[in-house]
């Protein structure tokens, strides 16, 4: 073993490496790029935990573009409003909420005692199927029961209740829109925390019809159309249809309702 | 006259006869990776003959003044890779100063340029090949010169391309890499 080649070989490349080691530590203080402080900041007091929620790749790129404008203060769900007033302060911009929470609802209220099955159906038990399969269930726009939206509902928001209907925990709700998406009747919707009533139903078929297939459907009868005192609701395809921007939420077509197919809701 | 000459002749041997990417194919990753725009896959070469250039310098000095000298040519391959993740670094540095946006657009393919085999395929070579200092800054300058040269042509010829009616199977990498190959046998003709 030859210990002068070792050495010569540890010593040489030591030296070669700290030469070139303190170059670049050199070039690194003249070439330093000056990050927006602000940027800093906001990284500093975002969760950090990289979920892509806002659309961007990580928190710092988040950063980024709420520091130079790209971005709201507020499309970081993780952190909520209090993360919001925390950037505001930076940015020095009022916190506005520009977007209200929303929490998925489930507009039929057909469950098993309202409604009646045409026949017995041996497919498998999950809504997605049934739908496809046959119409066996007495309203062909209400829910089907097998609870496919629970099962996709990553926070336990969903159970399905005894009479075969899903109920949603408001609190849970993350405004993911999965169940939204997963529903083949298209029941779910997400609604703002601030729209006070909802038609729960989705049936477009006549009064009459609606009345054979369920207790709780929208007969499209107008009266709540007719009774609303600011003019909000109109009736499009045998439903009455809510403008959550007029919307007083007096209470009135709640009332009137001769199904109870409207509801007040409750956040 | 002759000593010029013969530079002269390293220089575009490097370049175009034996072109690192489309004779020798070293370097293919940068070459299909950032060639989609001509100004982009422009500065990817400017970049990398940069790193080429100064590396090629360093190298020979390494490898005359300390790697014979002690006996320790065996160092060789850790050396080299020094030096060119030394300069990697620098150019990172210096675009991330200068131009921000160019530092976005090249994003990984910069620091890579430190895996970058042409680079350590031209600094073995100089060792190998045994040129002198100003052979191995030419030989350098060249590989360089041709890397741009390859990277910018196949970047005008994909550019041209997004409006290709191309077959639906071959968009994309398919039909790059056909391009690549084609082109490589132009390439090798220049080298009869």
């Amino acid at each position: 073993m030859d210990f002068g080649m070792l050495t010569r070989a540890v010593l040489s490349m030591g030296i070669l490496g700290g030469l070139f080691a303190s170059g670049l530590a050199y070039a690194s203080v003249k070439f330093a790029v000056e990050d927006d402080p602000k940027k800093q900041q906001i990284e500093e007091i975002l969760p950090g935990v990289n979920c892509g929620a806002c659309g961007k790749p990580g928190c710092a790129s988040y950063a980024e573009a709420v520091a130079n404008g790209e971005l709201g203060i507020d499309c970081c769900p993780v952190g909520g409003a209090e993360l919001a007033e925390g950037i505001a302060k930076i940015m020095g911009v009022a916190p506005a909420c520009s977007t209200e929470r929303k929490v998925a609802q489930v507009l039929c209220q057909g469950g098993n005692e309202e409604t009646f099955d045409k026949s017995e159906y041996k497919g498998l038990p999950k809504c997605q199927v049934a739908d496809m399969e046959e119409n066996f269930k007495s309203c062909e726009y209400g829910c089907l029961g097998f609870g496919d939206c629970a099962a996709v509902c990553d926070f336990d928001a969903i159970v399905m209740d005894e009479n075969g209907l899903p109920q949603i925990d408001t609190d849970k709700c993350t405004s993911c829109t999965k169940c939204v998406v997963e529903c083949p009747r298209d029941i779910i919707t997400m609604a703002g925390v601030s729209e006070q009533v909802k038609t729960k139903c989705k049936s477009l078929l006549r009064g009459k019809e609606v009345k054979v297939a369920c207790d709780k459907g929208c007969i499209g009868c107008t009266l709540c159309a007719k009774k609303c005192p600011v003019d909000a609701i109109d009736m499009v395809d045998n439903l009455a249809v809510i403008d959550h921007e007029t919307c007083v939420g007096c209470g009135v077509c709640v009332k009137v309702c001769p199904t109870d197919a409207m509801v007040e809701t409750s956040f | 006259m002759e000593g010029i000459s013969n530079l002269a002749m390293l220089f575009v041997a490097a370049a175009i006869t034996n072109n690192f990417i489309l004779t020798q194919f070293l370097g293919i990753c940068p070459f299909l990776g950032v060639s989609k725009e001509v100004p982009t896959a422009f500065s990817m070469g400017l970049a990398t003959t940069f790193v080429m250039t100064t590396s090629a310098v360093f190298v020979w000095v390494i490898e005359s003044f300390i790697l014979v000298p002690l006996g320790i040519e065996f160092m060789r391959y850790i050396a080299f890779i020094l030096v060119i993740s030394s300069f990697v670094q620098l150019t990172e540095l210096f675009v991330k100063k200068v131009s921000p946006p160019l530092y976005k657009a090249l994003g990984i393919f910069l620091p890579l340029i430190t895996t970058n085999c042409a680079i350590l395929g031209l600094a073995l070579m100089i060792s190998m090949e045994g040129y002198t200092f100003i052979e191995s800054t030419i030989f350098g300058l060249g590989a360089g010169a041709g890397f741009t040269l390859a990277i910018v042509l196949m970047a005008g010829i994909r550019e041209r391309l997004e409006f290709a009616d191309v077959p639906e199977s071959l968009k994309g990498a398919p039909i790059a890499l056909l391009v690549a190959g084609i082109m490589a046998m132009a390439f090798s003709g220049l080298a009869m």
